[in-house]
């Protein structure tokens, strides 16, 4: 007989795991089965502008909005969340103003005002007050046309938020990592950039992953500013041909798609920033930076 | 008195109602080695870091090399300085942690190189030979690549003096730097600082490493509740306390 002392065992049976998951793959199946049976969707018409130069050029436009946005609402949100951290009384209490007014009314009312402002101010003039000086003047509509609203209204209101994401990501460095820097003779400026920021970003990626996926599913809300996106241009199909569903399946499917790729840069930056955190050779990084990576 | 390199008088800080240091007056000469010894919450970090103005001072003042830390005094009025100031005067205090504070995102070399490029202004390349120079004086010339989470806690500490050496101080600031570290690593450490020392630098180290003082320090202090106890030379301190405070301390750590 054998008397290696190997452990060679009957690995526990999971039941309940293989009943539950039967009973989700039926459900699943099931809706899939409805939905493609559904006589009152004409399936044709879904795959027939799926490829629509029109949802197409949308996408493009989603696309832009999205990136443009996050990038404006990124430099606003960094810039916020330092000045909440300043010991400048000022500083803190612009930021905070900002910060409560842009989270606390409604994302459509924002758009809705920024795609209205001609009504509020017909005319718009940049120049120094009190002088003749004048840069820039003209009819409100043509200075800011529908996209620039909606990009104005996203990024606003995105930098509220995101403002949040940096500032935790901030007060998540060590504190000892500023006293080093400030040991070597580093501006607050210089420490902040070079030492602490790279830091924070390893806490303020993932979040900002969500925003940024959020972002892209919010620009659906400029439609009521006729901005061109990919849930107008689908919409606006609709409108003439009376396939709605149809054509919210092709916009819903563009979106998800779009969302899905977005997960690769985020996991790119997400390796860039992680690197000198890796818990390595049984040895672990700082505590204050242990995450339960395996 | 021209190789004054510390004058601190009669150094005063509190927080709050909370009395840290209550007068602490002491002198240190250029190339010479000052160790602070006395028990945990007797004020001798937080004087360190009042040095190089880590925390602002109630009262005294603290002269290195010469120069009034952390402000300008006209006449009878002291007038805080702007942060860029401090910032210089910091450039020639070099200070190594507890806890070493490396930057966990840059390389060992980053590391020693990041202040001399991004303060000091040195040609990257100049900065970069120049850390490999550092990093070899601290036994580490093969780590460079590394980053700190890859290294152990004392070729960590090593790589925080070679870059707080990197600014070129004239005065090293070490706030009990093998307190966090397992006790094979110690020595290391402590024999980079005491080449250090030999090559002439003037240090200032808080320490319990009573074998250490005995052999490198000029001068040894014993703080106890934010005042000076007793000083003088190590063998003077350590084999023949005068003190009772300093008799009791001495007894529990040897």
């Amino acid at each position: 007989m054998d008397l290696s002392d190997d452990v060679v065992a009957v690995p526990l049976r999971h039941p309940w795991r293989w009943i539950s998951g039967g009973i989700a793959t039926a459900l699943l199946l099931s809706f899939i089965w409805a939905v493609f049976s559904a006589t009152s969707i004409q399936h044709d018409i879904v795959t027939k502008f799926l490829f629509d130069p029109r949802i197409l050029i949308g996408m493009g436009v989603t696309v832009v909005v999205t990136v443009v946005c996050m990038f404006i609402a990124t430099v606003l949100a960094t810039l916020l969340a330092v000045m909440k951290l300043s010991d400048n009384p000022l500083q803190r209490w612009l930021a905070t103003g900002f910060i409560e007014f842009f989270r606390g009314t409604p994302l459509l009312l924002q758009i809705v005002f920024w795609g209205y402002l001609g009504i509020i101010f017909p005319h718009l003039v940049l120049g120094v007050p009190y002088t003749d000086i004048v840069f820039l003047s003209g009819k409100t509509s043509d200075l800011i046309p529908a996209i620039v609203a909606g990009i104005i209204a996203l990024s606003l209101n995105e930098a509220a938020y995101s403002a949040e994401i940096v500032r935790a990501g901030i007060l998540a460095v060590d504190g000892g990592q500023v006293e080093a820097a400030k040991s070597l003779g580093m501006s607050s400026s210089y420490t902040m950039r070079r030492i602490v920021l790279p830091q924070a970003m390893r806490v303020i990626i993932p979040p900002m992953g969500n925003e940024f996926i959020g972002m892209l599913k919010n620009t659906s809300l400029l439609q009521v500013i006729a901005v061109a996106e990919l849930y107008t241009a689908s919409s606006t199909i609709s409108a003439a041909n009376l396939a709605q569903i149809e054509l919210l399946m092709v916009s819903g499917f563009w979106y998800l798609i779009m969302t899905t790729v977005l997960g690769v840069p985020q996991r790119a930056l997400e390796r860039r920033y992680g690197r000198g955190f890796e818990v390595v050779g049984g040895r672990s990084a700082p505590r204050a930076f242990k995450v339960g990576k395996r | 008195m021209a190789n004054l390199m510390v004058d601190a008088r009669n150094v005063r800080k509190s927080y709050g109602s909370n009395q840290v240091l209550n007068g602490i007056s002491l002198t240190v000469q250029q190339g010479e080695v000052l160790c602070i010894i006395g028990p945990s919450g007797s004020g001798k970090s937080t004087f360190l870091r009042c040095l190089n103005h880590l925390e602002s001072i109630n009262g005294g003042r603290i002269y290195v090399n010469d120069e009034l830390m952390g402000y300008r005094q006209v006449g009878n009025v002291l007038h805080e300085l702007k942060p860029q100031d401090i910032a210089k005067q910091r450039q020639s205090i070099g200070m190594v942690f507890q806890r070493f504070n490396l930057f966990p995102h840059m390389t060992a070399l980053q590391n020693v190189i990041e202040a001399p490029i991004g303060v000091a202004g040195i040609d990257p390349e100049e900065a970069k030979k120049q850390g490999l120079e550092l990093l070899a004086q601290v036994g580490l010339q093969d780590k460079g690549d590394h980053y700190p989470a890859q290294l152990s806690g004392g070729q960590q500490q090593r790589v925080a003096i070679a870059r707080a050496l990197a600014m070129k101080p004239k005065l090293m600031l070490f706030d009990e730097p093998t307190s966090a570290l397992d006790p094979e690593l110690v020595g290391d450490v402590l024999d980079v600082m005491k080449s250090l020392a030999k090559a002439g630098m003037t240090m200032i180290v808080v320490t319990h490493e009573m074998g250490f003082a005995r052999e490198v320090a000029d001068k040894v202090v014993f703080i106890d509740k934010g005042v000076i106890v007793e000083q003088g030379k190590p063998k003077q301190v350590l084999d023949n306390p005068q003190e009772t405070r300093t008799k009791s301390f001495l007894n529990k750590v040897l």
